[in-house]
């Protein structure tokens, strides 16, 4: 379980800074969501990775997981999604507004220079 | 237990709701509640100022829940002076801003009140992950206020500046992630504690965790190659909020000092000296690449924008070298360059408004209303700047000196401070003499209308002005509450037993 989980965010995490670095703002909001996921899997996985035991500590459970770490994600889940909403609107008043999506507000001539 | 260490992150987040609410319509209630709510802050945080001033650092339990399970906030030297540091500039910033600016778009002055909030949170927080919150409430802030009185070419840097600091946000969580789970404690007294209990085979990832963290912190200090964003962000935003932002360059700086120095800073952790030999190098060539920006700028924005560069240089690198004194030196040059950075913010804007076409490019142009007022508060700005005597700039520059000398490669640190520092000095001469001597030697403009020109921004301008020879002619005093700040922030045990309880600190080797 452990390999599967930490390819899972690894792969997320490359394919995150991959499209954050592309140069239309589009792919870049799907790259920071990308990292956002990522982010989330890890610090959920910072409490270790236990299955099938209550978050908080009995006499009768057989042992517990760590809630602490389910809370930080709430948190992290919350902001990124807000802050994705923020980047969108950001994104669509850009192209709007300068008439590209091209993140540097102009589109690059023949030789590529922008 | 005083609540009034909690009330600087409670009153703004009230003003803005309220204004936001209740007072959406209404600009001049709205600029009424702001100046109030932010003056009432003001005298906050000097009552916390006189309060911290016993030197024992003062926990804040939310909800009264003992030290290392509940939120946290603690009230110690450091954390009272930055935050009279801000309160200050916000109310200098909100006057300016009341002038005219606030009216470019809606939200203004709720959005300064969240980024207040923020600020105050950052500073005050015993906690990394409230840090962390903290951070987020003063970007997200930022990033509206950043945007008011919009455009497309804000729009567009507007973009990349979220973007960058949304992949900040991201590494961060991960180095949250990583020091949870080693240490399983994000407080910052328990983490000082935890850390120096763990075994070697854990050591490695701690120190990844507490790296990524210093690279978080140095995005928001826009320490070069992480820099990138600053200029332009700071060259395109309202001056106001220009201005205002010059106190989040300081909030990077700040949490390196509180971070690296106080939780993972003790000889006996696998962090110490982590940061330091990175640093040095790195506040090199920030100070280097802000000069070269100064000599290269063509508008006074972006003069001030890489002035702000340059004096993170320097103050990093006085950050970096070891002892309390080094740490002195460091806020006593944070205090300074903040209040100089914000002034020339201002005054970029003052010319921009009345230059006509050429707006507050460096070129030379007709001659313009209230010229030699601006000229005279240009000279103190570049003076300040720069750090000629006699003001603040230049005493916090020797000081920096004088506590460099501690480090092995001290002639050419020397070299570097003292050759941009000339370098600096010319970039600001020569827009000094493009802006106001040349104007002499054109013909007058045709018939200039005279129009009312408010007065608030003015007072706001100089009012930042008048710090830096306050900071100078009470050098003495300010510099040994500083000292004692110092002093406090390098006493990792008392933090510790103040925060979690007389005792607890057995496990640590005092440095």
């Amino acid at each position: 379980m452990e390999l599967l989980f930490a390819s899972g965010v690894g792969v997320l995490t490359a394919v995150g800074v991959y499209l954050c670095l592309r140069a239309r703002t589009f792919p870049v909001v799907l790259g920071l969501s990308f990292l956002s996921y990522a982010v989330n899997l890890f610090l959920f996985a910072s409490g270790r990775l236990v299955v099938a035991r209550p978050p908080i500590v009995g006499p009768a459970a057989p042992g517990y997981t760590d809630p602490l770490p389910q809370a930080l994600v709430l948190t992290a889940i919350v902001i990124s999604f807000g802050m994705t909403a923020l980047v969108v609107v950001l994104a669509l008043r850009g192209f709007l507004e300068a008439g590209t999506d091209h993140v540097d507000g102009r589109e690059p001539d023949r030789e590529g220079r922008s | 237990m005083s609540h009034a260490i909690v009330a600087p992150v409670v009153l703004p987040a009230l003003v803005a709701a309220f204004v936001v609410m209740a007072a959406r319509f209404d600009l001049v209630l709205q600029r009424t509640l702001s100046i109030a709510g932010t003056l009432t802050l003001l005298g906050l945080a000097l009552h916390l100022f006189l309060l911290a001033g016993d030197g024992v650092p003062r926990p804040y339990l939310l909800g009264a829940w003992p030290a290392p399970f509940g939120i946290v906030l603690v009230l110690d030297r450091l954390t009272a002076t930055m935050l009279v540091l801000a309160q200050v500039l916000a109310i200098a910033v909100l006057l300016y801003a009341v002038g005219g600016w606030d009216r470019q778009g809606r939200h203004f002055h709720a959005l300064f009140q969240f980024q207040l909030m923020g600020v105050n949170g950052a500073f005050l927080t015993g906690d990394i992950f409230n840090l962390f919150v903290f951070f987020e409430v003063l970007l997200i802030a930022s990033y509206g206020l950043f945007l008011h009185g919009a455009g497309a070419a804000r729009l567009v840097a507007g973009f990349k500046y979220v973007t960058v600091n949304l992949v900040a946000s991201t590494l961060f969580l991960f180095a949250v992630g990583t020091i949870y789970a080693v240490t399983g404690t994000l407080n910052m007294a328990d983490l000082a504690v935890k850390s120096a209990q763990l075994g070697p085979e854990q050591s490695g990832l701690l120190r990844t965790g507490v790296a990524l963290l210093l690279l978080v912190f140095s995005v928001k200090a826009a320490l070069v190659p992480l820099h990138l964003w600053l200029p332009g962000t700071y060259g395109v935003a309202c001056a106001p909020v220009a201005a205002l932002f010059a106190i989040m360059t300081k909030v990077g700086a700040y949490a390196i000092l509180r971070v690296h120095l106080l939780v993972f800073g003790g000889d006996d952790l696998p962090t110490a000296g982590l940061a330091e030999p990175w640093l040095v190098p790195a506040a090199i060539a920030t100070l280097l690449l802000g000069t070269l920006g100064l000599l290269a700028a063509r508008t006074v924005q972006r003069l001030a924008a890489f002035s702000v560069i340059a004096s993170m240089g320097t103050l990093l690198l006085a950050l970096a070298m070891p002892g309390p004194a080094a740490t002195a030196a460091t806020l006593y040059y944070l205090l300074h360059s903040t209040v100089a950075a914000a002034a020339l913010f201002l005054l970029a804007d003052l010319l921009a408004e009345r230059r006509g076409a050429v707006r507050d490019g460096i070129v030379a142009a007709p001659g313009f209303p209230q010229l030699d007022l601006l000229a005279g508060g240009f000279l103190l700005g570049a003076v300040a700047t720069t750090g000629l005597p006699p003001l603040s700039g230049f005493l916090g520059k020797v000081w920096i000196l004088e506590v460099v000398r501690a480090h092995p490669a001290w002639p050419w640190l020397w070299t570097a401070l003292l050759v941009t520092s000339l370098l600096g000095l010319l970039a600001f001469a020569r827009a000094g003499s493009l802006l106001f001597w040349k104007p002499a030697a054109l013909p007058a403009p045709v018939d200039p209308q005279p129009q009312a020109r408010p007065v608030l921004p003015l007072v706001a301008t100089g009012g930042l002005l008048a710090l830096p020879v306050l900071l100078a002619l009470f050098a003495g005093p300010i510099g040994r509450a500083l000292e004692a700040s110092a002093a406090q922030l390098h006493d990792r045990r008392g933090y510790v037993e103040a925060v979690l309880g007389p005792g607890r600190s057995a496990a640590m080797v005092e440095r």
